[in-house]
């Protein structure tokens, strides 16, 4: 098992340097020189080369790569050009503000879609089915930021039970920052829900057309011993897949949300870096993110054997 | 088969829709959906104005119809892009095998690794903000799903008894591959362009309401939900319409592409 | 043995049980009646469509969504089970009725060890105590024949082979000791070996708990050698019962007269080649082997051999079988000759030439003169060609053949073949037996003078089968090409075979004439295959020989 995991991690080394020389080459592809933007237009020659210089940006490029990834290792991703502050622990504090939210919409979605797709394709066709389908189809059809938009209208301009800007982390107060990440979570909840049932549906009647299944029930096992001990560990594999490839990407897709409730998380940090140009920021953050993503595949691929006996784990 | 019917109906009828009035709205529109008029502000929808006017006088539903010629155009031509490089790298990948496909799957799970938003605006801060731009951005950001589809397919397809029957007829690899394996990949790969469609709107729309797609006054309806913002209480209206644009054409082609799905179900083809 | 005789009252009554799909699109099955007795073997006859296993399924109310039962009743043990609902069924399934499917890959669940699978139908209608369960189970897989039964209670289905499931399946069914047992075609996806050993044990168990047996199949020699009596389907309806081997010797229906006839039987044997002319083809020390599993981070198991330094000749005009369990390394063999598997040692010699290690020219020649039948109708033909351009493709290799003498070639063909109407179809709309004849004509386009048939029949319902071999068998007489006709089914080669090799393991272990071979088996691996084989015909009065006709199929 432990050869496993390491040959796992070992594989995704080449995909992580690769992603590091791609957001490297597409910082360096920008256009204005960097040096310039941070001194103003008028600045003095002399002072530009210096700063150049100090920054390493005369150096050749693989070098300039090299020592770029050396700081990265180490945890140091430079300093945001807006405020000075230091790069890796701004991103950790608002990938926090993030992943809160992120988290807890896939673990509502997933709790209400395994079941209601569970359910959908046992009764196929009839009503039951009809009803859900339709509804996930509607929910996946609408853009998420724009059902923010209205939730925040209807609850919290119109009812005034929740707030309509400002952020308080809930480490520091509870049920304020509840308040807070109620309406983003569902928002996010409803959306994904409406993705992962209509998964978990076609991924179930598949394995309602095995044989195994038959096979219970003309042994006379209960239906819903059927359904919860012979279908759904099954069917839960390609769901599993699906939660994983959302996750990464929700990571920064989860932007617009942030730009709706005005919640200080890694998206919006990324949409600010770009208009300021701050490139250190928006290259730490491309960095950070696409390793969540390689990070976050490497652990559902770990989590495969445990539901699917055949993935050898040899 | 009555469901077959209706959800095939009402996805027509909104694809329709859609297609005429992006169509239409190229060349014609109620009003100049940039026509500035400021003494009809911030009117609620009326005989005059049907979706009413926004902060600066524009007819909403004149900048409704030409968003959605713009949104199809980018929407179209982005997957028009993203699914033939997917088709040639899947394909090549798939049937070379050997390093080739190592080093194809290797760059291609990098850029899936960049997710697609992120991936556009890395390439418009450098080519711009503009449509070309965002068509190029999302493309990059969308091939690589369509890579691994048609690798997938392929990967399967090779195993097929006619890709052997070929070659033991003594075609060349290439020829095979262009002649049995390609045209066979186009069903899955159809599926995919369909709900792609639907992605590519909603990430386009997605940028533009983040500020970073079609700079105004072009009107996408991603733009126009994002200047609603500060006119949520008091003028509802400019929240909607875009909104309910965006997510009418989506249904619609979420539907469609179900009963494509149906229609090419290969099980359907297999008698016992 | 006469079961109306008796008096016993039989276990399981069907009365015109008539099944539909849903809106009346189509009826599968017909009025059909019969009855099972205590302790009783009966087989339930038909090809593709007949509406057995639809009919087994209704028994215990398990028709997938979209049949149903219309009509009819079904009486089990006196009682009609339709009065009984889903939940009230819930006794009778397991320990009433028990069933065994057909795809050993699928029967069993993936995610659970076999020991937790068996054990669910005991801890449900049992109250039986976990040690007393478990106790259970591992007798009833020795008595399977399972090697080490503690260690499979603990492992997965996916680590046991096909026969192995089966066994395992049955031994699961027959824990609950039911009364009525239904089989439906189970053993069709394994080899010869396999089938014997599984039907074996089946009629083994029945008979140490009185099960009576319904067993669903297609192939008539199975029901020679293991029914007492069988009833006979053919679309849906009941066309003739009786006792085997009565029903077998004396059909009286013509539909039951046409399935014997469809078994297979011997033929006059041709003159044997002329062994001092340079055989077609030569294999001389061939090896294949297969690169190792991985075995940690950077090592290897070795690599598997599955074909040791084989030699073969093939002379021109001969029809030779290549036959031997699953395993045994025959289709392998077969692609190596061809060049559409790699191989790694020895000489192929094709008129003299070695094409092993061939340029592209000389493979090109070796290409243009030899041909592949392959075993699958449905995934051999490209689903997007139509059937003459399927044919006319290997004609592209052929520049001598101007495009009116392609066209005419093409005609020539489907005619030989008897598609002449059928070649602006495509692949879907065509029946199983048609499309193997178009992979037939499509190998003979090019007039070829060698060609492997894998497993061509394999997949064809029984007269279908009859048909497409005795077609390639006329197809062989008048064009004289030689041919390797690999086969695990034994009763085929013994109608169609010249010469016969039998494999092993990578390794042939007998040789010879078809006479020779079938009459005087002399390897040990030999005989179990030809006992293991069901051959009714052979041990009936009417083993005559049968001339070759041309051209006979409707």
């Amino acid at each position: 098992m432990l050869a496993y995991i390491l040959r796992r991690i070992a594989m995704t080394i080449p995909t992580l340097l690769l992603v590091a020389v791609a957001v490297f080459t597409l910082m360096r592809l920008i256009p204005g020189d960097p040096v310039q933007l941070m001194l103003g237009e008028g600045a003095d020659p002399a002072q530009l080369e210096l700063m150049r210089r100090q920054m390493g940006l005369d150096q050749p490029l693989p070098a300039q790569f090299l020592v770029w990834l050396r700081h990265a290792l180490a945890g140091d991703l430079g300093v945001s050009t807006t405020n000075g502050l230091p790069v890796l622990p701004l991103i950790l504090e608002r990938f926090q503000v993030s992943a809160v939210i992120v988290l807890a919409a896939m673990a509502i979605a997933t709790l209400i879609a395994v079941p209601a797709g569970l359910i959908a394709a046992w009764r196929k066709d009839r009503a039951t089915d009809l009803a859900i389908v339709g509804a996930s189809t509607l929910m996946l059809s609408v853009p998420s930021f724009w059902l923010g938009l209205l939730l925040l209208m209807f609850f919290g301009q119109y009812l005034g039970w929740l707030p309509v800007v400002g952020y308080v982390p809930m480490a520091e107060n509870f049920t304020q920052g509840l308040l807070y990440v109620i309406l983003p979570v569902v928002t996010l909840a409803l959306v994904e829900t409406g993705v992962l049932t209509r998964m978990s549906r076609a991924s179930t009647i598949e394995i309602l057309r095995l044989e195994y299944v038959t096979h219970a029930r003309a042994k006379g096992v209960p239906e819903s011993q059927v359904l919860r001990r012979h279908v759904l560990p099954n069917a839960f594999n390609p769901t599993l897949t699906m939660i994983g490839l959302i996750l990464g990407h929700l990571l920064s897709g989860i932007a617009v949300l942030e730009t709706v409730f005005t919640l200080p998380g890694l998206g919006r940090l990324m949409i600010d870096s770009i208009f300021a140009r701050d490139y250190p920021v928006l290259q730490g953050c491309l960095l950070f993110t696409a390793c969540i993503y390689v990070v976050i595949n490497l652990i559902v691929d770990m989590c495969y054997p445990l539901f699917d006996p055949r993935v050898s784990v040899q | 088969m009555m469901k077959f019917k209706t959800h095939t109906l009402i996805g027509g009828a909104l694809v329709a829709g859609l297609l005429v009035m992006a169509l239409v709205a190229a060349a014609w529109t109620p009003y100049n959906p940039l026509g500035i008029d400021l003494r009809s502000k911030l009117q609620p929808p009326s005989a005059s104005h049907w979706l009413g006017t926004d902060e600066f006088g524009r007819d909403v539903a004149s900048r409704a119809m030409r968003a959605a010629s713009t949104s199809c155009l980018v929407a179209l031509l982005t997957v028009v892009l993203a699914t033939s490089i997917g088709l040639l790298v899947g394909v090549v990948a798939g049937f070379v095998r050997g390093w080739t496909d190592r080093v194809l799957m290797a760059l291609n799970d990098a850029l899936l690794a960049f997710p697609g938003l992120l991936l556009a605006l890395g390439v418009m801060v450098n080519v711009g903000a503009n449509q070309w731009g965002i068509v190029l951005a999302l493309s990059l950001a969308y091939a690589p799903s369509v890579v691994r589809v048609v690798r997938g397919t392929v990967l399967s397809l090779r195993e097929r008894e006619y890709v052997e029957a070929s070659r033991m007829i003594g075609n060349s690899e290439a020829y095979t591959m262009w002649r049995h394996v390609l045209p066979n990949c186009i069903a899955p790969v159809a599926v995919l362009a369909t709900s792609m469609f639907g992605w590519v709107l909603l990430s386009e729309s997605a940028l533009s309401f983040l500020g970073l797609g079609v700079p105004p006054p072009a009107p996408t309806w991603g733009n126009m939900l994002s200047s609603a913002r500060p006119y949520m209480a008091s003028a509802i209206w400019l929240c909607v319409v875009p909104g309910l644009c965006i997510a009418l054409t989506l249904l619609g082609i979420n539907l469609l592409g179900e009963t494509l799905r149906d229609r090419l179900d290969p099980r359907t083809e297999k008698s016992s | 043995m006469n079961f109306e005789s008796t008096g016993a009252a039989p276990v399981l009554s069907v009365e015109q049980l008539t099944i539909e799909l849903h809106g009346g699109a189509q009826t599968l099955v017909h009025d059909l009646s019969f009855d099972v007795h205590p302790g009783e073997f009966l087989a339930v006859v038909g090809e593709s469509g007949s509406g057995k296993t639809m009919a087994a399924r209704a028994i215990l109310q398990l028709l997938p969504p979209g049949i149903a039962q219309i009509g009819g009743r079904i009486v089990f043990e006196g009682e009609d089970l339709g009065t009984r609902d889903v939940k009230a069924m819930r006794p009778i399934r397991g320990p009433g009725i028990g069933m065994v499917f057909q795809e050993p890959m699928v029967s069993l669940n993936p995610v659970h060890r076999i020991g937790e699978q068996m054990a669910e139908g005991l801890r449900m209608h049992t109250a039986l105590s976990t040690p007393e369960i478990r106790a259970r189970c591992l007798d009833m897989l020795r008595r399977v024949q399972i090697a080490d039964p503690e260690r499979c209670m603990d492992a997965y289905p996916h680590e046991f082979s096909g026969g192995m499931r089966q066994r395992i399946m049955l031994a699961s069914v027959m824990l609950l000791a039911p009364r009525l047992l239904i089989a439906d075609e189970p053993t069709t996806a394994l080899d010869t070996l396999s089938q014997r050993e599984v039907l074996d044990l089946m009629v083994g168990l029945a008979k140490d708990h009185g099960t009576a047996v319904l067993l669903i199949t297609h192939n008539l020699g199975l029901v020679g050698r293991y029914a007492q009596r069988a009833i006979v389907l053919e679309k849906g309806r009941l066309v003739e019962t009786g006792s085997v081997p009565g029903i077998l010797i004396a059909p009286q229906q013509p539909y039951t007269r046409r399935l014997v006839d469809a078994l297979p039987r011997r033929q006059a044997s041709k003159p044997p080649a002329d062994a001092a002319a340079q055989p077609l083809l030569q294999v001389r020390g061939l090896c294949v082997s297969y690169p190792g599993a991985r075995a940690g981070l950077f090592k290897r198991h070795p690599p598997q051999h599955v074909i040791e330094s084989l030699d073969l000749d093939i002379h021109a005009g001969e029809m030779v079988a290549l036959v031997g369990g699953s395993g045994s390394g025959k289709t392998t063999l077969g692609r190596a000759i061809l060049r559409l598997a790699a191989s790694q040692g020895g000489q192929i010699l094709f008129r003299g030439e070695d094409v092993r290690k061939a340029d592209r020219a000389a493979l090109r020649r070796f290409r243009l003169a030899c041909q592949l039948v392959f075993q699958d109708p449905f995934s051999s033909l490209d689903p997007r060609m139509r059937v003459q351009d399927i044919v006319a493709e290997p004609l592209r290799h052929v520049p001598e053949l101007d495009a009116p003498a392609r066209a005419r070639r093409v005609r020539e063909t489907l005619d030989e073949v008897g598609l002449e109407q059928l070649g602006a179809r495509y692949p879907h709309e065509l029946s199983g037996g048609q499309r193997q004849r178009v992979a037939i004509a499509r190998a003979l386009v090019r007039r070829p003078a060698f060609v492997v048939a894998d497993e061509p029949v394999s997949a064809l319902d029984m007269t279908i089968q009859a048909q497409v071999l005795r077609l390639f068998q006329s197809l062989q007489a008048h064009h004289g090409f030689a041919c390797l006709f690999i086969s695990h089914d034994l009763a085929a080669v013994e109608q169609i075979a010249d010469r016969v090799i039998v494999m092993e393991r990578g390794r042939i272990v007998e040789q010879g004439t078809r006479d020779a071979l079938f009459d005087a088996p002399r390897h040990g691996y030999t005989r179990a295959l030809l006992e293991a084989t069901p051959r009714p015909l052979a041990s009936l009065a009417s083993a005559e020989v049968e001339p070759l006709d041309e051209r006979a199929f409707a």
